[in-house]
């Protein structure tokens, strides 16, 4: 069974709003159980400054023009802080037994950048996510915020990172929850930024 | 000024005189539990009176952190001995977007943008 919670886009779609197809895109891939977690961890910020760096390439930038040069930097810690929040939960609810890769793919429109990041979880894990994931989209984004930041202390902090794409950075989640043949769940968050 | 911990890419640096820590760098640590050391400075650092938090010089912060933060201001403002002040740059992207979200946890937090 497949299961999606909000617009979930496919890279050949022309968007919702209908900005056209997506121009550039890359997609990276990482086996869970390939090194151990300590090791990997250091890769999801290698992962996400690369990702940032590719995406600027091809945003215009002036370098007369300070409001196209904070456009820029602005863009560049956006594509950072997602790809690298999307990395750490893809890689920190990976299910080492199942033999799929975590993967992290990006694409670039006129008007907005898709990041689609999958992983492969336990079911009981996966049905968890899936719970905090339907919390957070019947909910106000301000106030699941604040609920979640008082919270950091019993939670570890766990979902703060896409709590905080939708309110600080303005992105749009939408998810798609997989149940696997042999047992466990593909769990696909997909976030767009408009830019 | 001595710096108090240091990893990989970031610094965690302790002026007694000014009651001022300052963190730099890049930090990603995984999970609270990474974050552990330096919560425990902060929230050591100073019983009662003035403190300054300098996160000028901090470039790229996770969502762990942003929860580390998050529970320090909230140990802070339960505790109700120590004035808190936050300094944070307008030029480092995470800050402009995240690091106000601060000061709806504490209202009495002073929080300074340079």
């Amino acid at each position: 069974m497949t299961e999606f919670i909000g617009t979930f886009e496919t890279p050949d779609d022309v968007g919702s709003e209908g900005q056209g197809p997506f121009r550039e895109g890359l997609e990276l891939a990482f086996s869970p159980s390939s090194v151990p977690l300590k090791q990997r961890w250091r890769n999801n910020g290698l992962s996400a400054d690369f990702l940032a760096d590719y995406v600027t390439t091809f945003l215009p930038r002036d370098q007369n023009d300070p409001t196209s040069l904070d456009r820029h930097s602005e863009i560049r810690g956006a594509v950072n802080y997602i790809a690298n929040e999307l990395l750490e939960n893809a890689m920190k609810y990976s299910e080492e037994d199942l033999a799929h890769p975590t993967t992290i793919r990006l694409a670039l429109r006129a008007d907005s950048i898709l990041f689609t990041a999958a992983n492969s979880t336990g079911t009981e894990r996966g049905q968890a996510f899936h719970d905090f994931v339907r919390e957070l989209t019947d909910g106000d984004p301000a106030e699941i915020y604040v609920r979640q930041l008082e919270r950091a202390a019993e939670t570890g902090g766990s979902g703060l990172g896409l709590v905080t794409m939708i309110n600080d950075y303005g992105a749009t989640l939408a998810w798609r929850f997989e149940n696997l043949a042999e047992g466990g769940m593909r769990v696909t968050t997909q976030v767009r930024l408009e830019i | 000024m001595e710096t108090v911990i240091t990893g990989e890419s970031y610094s965690l640096d302790w002026n007694p005189e000014t009651r001022t820590a300052a963190l730099k760098g890049i930090l990603r640590l995984n999970g609270l539990e990474e974050y552990a050391p330096i919560a425990r400075f902060l929230l050591d650092a100073v019983p009662h009176g003035s403190m300054t938090l300098d996160l000028r010089g901090l470039e790229f912060l996770n969502s762990s952190g942003i929860a580390t933060l998050s529970k320090f201001v909230i140990e802070i403002r339960n505790r109700k001995t120590v004035d808190l002040t936050v300094l944070g740059s307008k030029a480092v992207a995470w800050q402009g977007k995240s690091l106000v979200n601060l000061g709806k946890l504490m209202p009495a937090l002073r929080m300074e943008f340079v």
